[in-house]
């Protein structure tokens, strides 16, 4: 009887199995335990306990020097972290890089869907080839830009001279480093939006559009009214997906400059990244990286909470 | 599917602008690979030319460069076995989780999972790097391999979900009255039908850990440094060898874009978890 009770119990915490309680035997429920048992296990092992470890570090004075007996120093390094204005630039460098990027790979993406949503010859073999960029290792393909975009003798600025645009310092001057670094992003990730929104569109029932088209609606129309309203659950998502991975960006900014020149292209990823593996100063970046993923996960969960509410709409 | 309402065939005044945009859109996206390809096939006299030269004869001297005369073999090795282990523990500890997700709807934990897909990479670096400090496995195999299983436990664990959640709940049932037990529906019945998925779920699992940098740089040693870390370190010390780093390069990008071309179908679904189905 008690045995009943706590299989019962055990169902309900486990959530709403298909079968009801009482018709359930025990060998699913078991198995309800035992099959994610091992992935339950490296979450904790792997994710759960360095997330706690990095919480309870920050709150700790630990280099090298003392790696068998953190200091505790209480909120003192949270306090350093807002008089960093080093912290502070990184800080706007990754909300300027995170935006950029996302204006132009929404942009670029959805241009582009509509653009292959034609018939053309050679439609498939171009798609399949879209899906290059986002697969190709990045830190390989970061030094490979940073060959084409070398202001002496890069492709790239003899492209423009004869195009009789002006060369550019791309990746070597303060300026113009995080722009070239958003174009570096974009194009990696842009055909991503592009075959998300596409997906998006093949999706879309016919019936609104054949309506609208016999009621006289011109293609702008049909597409500000229509496509793009439907579309919005897609985009949100594709939004979603990149504005997490912007914000985490690190292997094109260390392959091509680690942060440089100076600290024009430090964002908060490089910037723990240096104060942790480069100036071992292991408590300080523990409390860095509690806000930055503090950063990650409320923005994530704005978006997921924002695409609800766009899916409820449409 | 194709919705036929939506694809227009173009009017014939619009279709030099259209094949105009396409084929800018093509070669900038292009580019950068063709490029590489091309500077490994040329000489470090042709590889510095300005104006830059298109039409030259190719050499094979750069590969020769990289992996007879630098241990780029070795890191291959490397990154082979991180990548295939990793993907394999992942399928090994996935499939199940993904199963039971599936099969009794436990979000909260397909949740847990999706978080370390959103968690910066570097929280977990931090804290692992010390741990493993203490342990005294920094640069072997296993703390790679542990590692990088986070990175692709998550993309296999979301697909298998919604494929396990497609399989018509009818065929498992049967099995059930029949006699099955839970064990036996999921290796005879939702693994089987679910190989495809699987295949190409390992597949951008193995991608993902191939080309990670970040774990690596931090973890690897001498003796199990991957390639990304390798052609990283390569260009710091040989300073511009332009078609070794190139060679390397196309070598390293080459595997998973290949790889990519087998799971295309798959791929644009793996990158989203599955909230796009490509």
């Amino acid at each position: 009887m008690t045995q009943r009770v706590f299989w019962k119990q055990l169902s309900d915490f486990m959530g709403e199995g298909r079968f009801k309680v009482s018709s359930v035997r025990r060998g699913q429920m078991i198995a309800s335990w035992l099959f994610p048992l091992p992935a339950v296990l490296v979450v904790a092992i792997m994710l759960a306990y360095p997330v706690g470890y990095t919480v309870w570090l920050s709150l700790h004075d630990l280099s090298p020097f003392n790696l068998d007996k953190p200091a505790w120093i209480g909120f003192e390094n949270y306090a350093t972290l807002l008089k960093d204005t080093r912290f502070h630039a990184a800080l706007e460098r990754t909300i300027y890089f995170t935006l950029g990027a996302l204006a132009l790979q929404v942009t670029l993406g959805l241009g582009m869907a509509l653009l292959f949503n034609h018939d053309f010859v050679g439609r498939g073999i171009v798609r399949t080839l879209f899906l290059l960029p986002m697969v190709a290792t990045p830190v390989a393909m970061s030094l490979i830009w940073m060959l084409i975009l070398n202001p002496v003798d890069g492709v790239a600025n003899w492209i423009l001279k004869t195009l009789h645009l002006p060369p550019q310092l791309w990746l070597n001057s303060g300026k113009s480093v995080l722009p070239t670094l958003i174009l570096i992003d974009t194009w990696q990730w842009s055909p991503l939006v592009m075959l998300m929104i596409l997906a998006g569109i093949t999706a879309l029932p016919h019936e609104p559009f054949e309506a609208a088209a016999i009621d006289g609606a011109s293609r702008w129309q049909s597409f500000r009214f229509l496509m793009l309203p439907m579309l919005r659950p897609t985009i949100m998502v594709a939004l979603m997906f990149r504005s997490i991975d912007c914000l985490k960006t690190f292997d094109i900014i260390y392959g091509t400059t680690q942060g440089g020149p100076g600290f024009a292209s430090e964002t908060l990823n490089l910037y723990i990244y240096k104060t942790g593996f480069d100036y071992f100063r292991l408590g300080y970046a523990a409390a860095a990286l509690v806000v930055f993923f503090t950063l990650v996960l409320s923005v994530s969960l704005l978006l997921i909470v924002l695409r609800r509410r766009t899916e409820a709409a449409a | 599917m194709r919705s036929q309402s939506q694809r227009h065939k173009l009017a014939i005044w619009k279709r030099g602008p259209f094949y105009f945009a396409l084929i800018v859109l093509t070669l900038f996206f292009l580019f950068p690979i063709i490029w590489m390809v091309m500077a490994s096939f040329k000489t470090q006299v042709d590889n510095l030319a300005t104006p830059p030269v298109v039409i030259f004869e190719p050499t094979l001297e750069n590969y020769r460069e990289a992996f007879i005369r630098n241990p780029f073999p070795r890191y291959t090795w490397n990154s082979f076995v991180v990548a295939a282990a990793s993907t394999a523990i992942g399928v090994v500890v996935g499939a199940p989780a993904a199963f039971s997700i599936a099969r009794f709807r436990q979000r909260g934990l397909a949740v847990v999972i999706l978080a370390a897909r959103i968690m910066p990479a570097i929280s977990y670096l931090l804290p692992w790097y010390i741990l493993f400090l203490r342990l005294k496995i920094v640069g072997t195999y296993e703390s790679l391999i542990a590692t990088h299983l986070t990175v692709g436990l998550p993309i296999i664990t979301w697909m298998l979900i919604g494929a396990f959640e497609e399989l018509p709940a009818e065929l498992e049932d049967s099995t059930l009255v029949d006699g099955g037990s839970i064990l036996t529906v999921f290796l005879r019945v939702a693994l089987p039908l679910s190989a495809p998925t699987i295949a190409a779920a390992s597949i951008i699992a193995f991608i993902f850990s191939w080309n990670n940098f970040l774990f690596s740089i931090i973890l690897a040693g001498a003796a199990t440094r991957p390639l990304p870390v390798a052609v990283f370190n390569f260009v710091s010390y040989l300073n511009i060898n332009v078609g070794g780093l190139a060679a390397a390069a196309t070598v390293i990008t080459g595997i998973p874009m290949l790889l990519a071309l087998l799971a295309q179908r798959y791929i644009v679904s793996g990158l989203t978890m599955g909230a796009v189905k490509g």
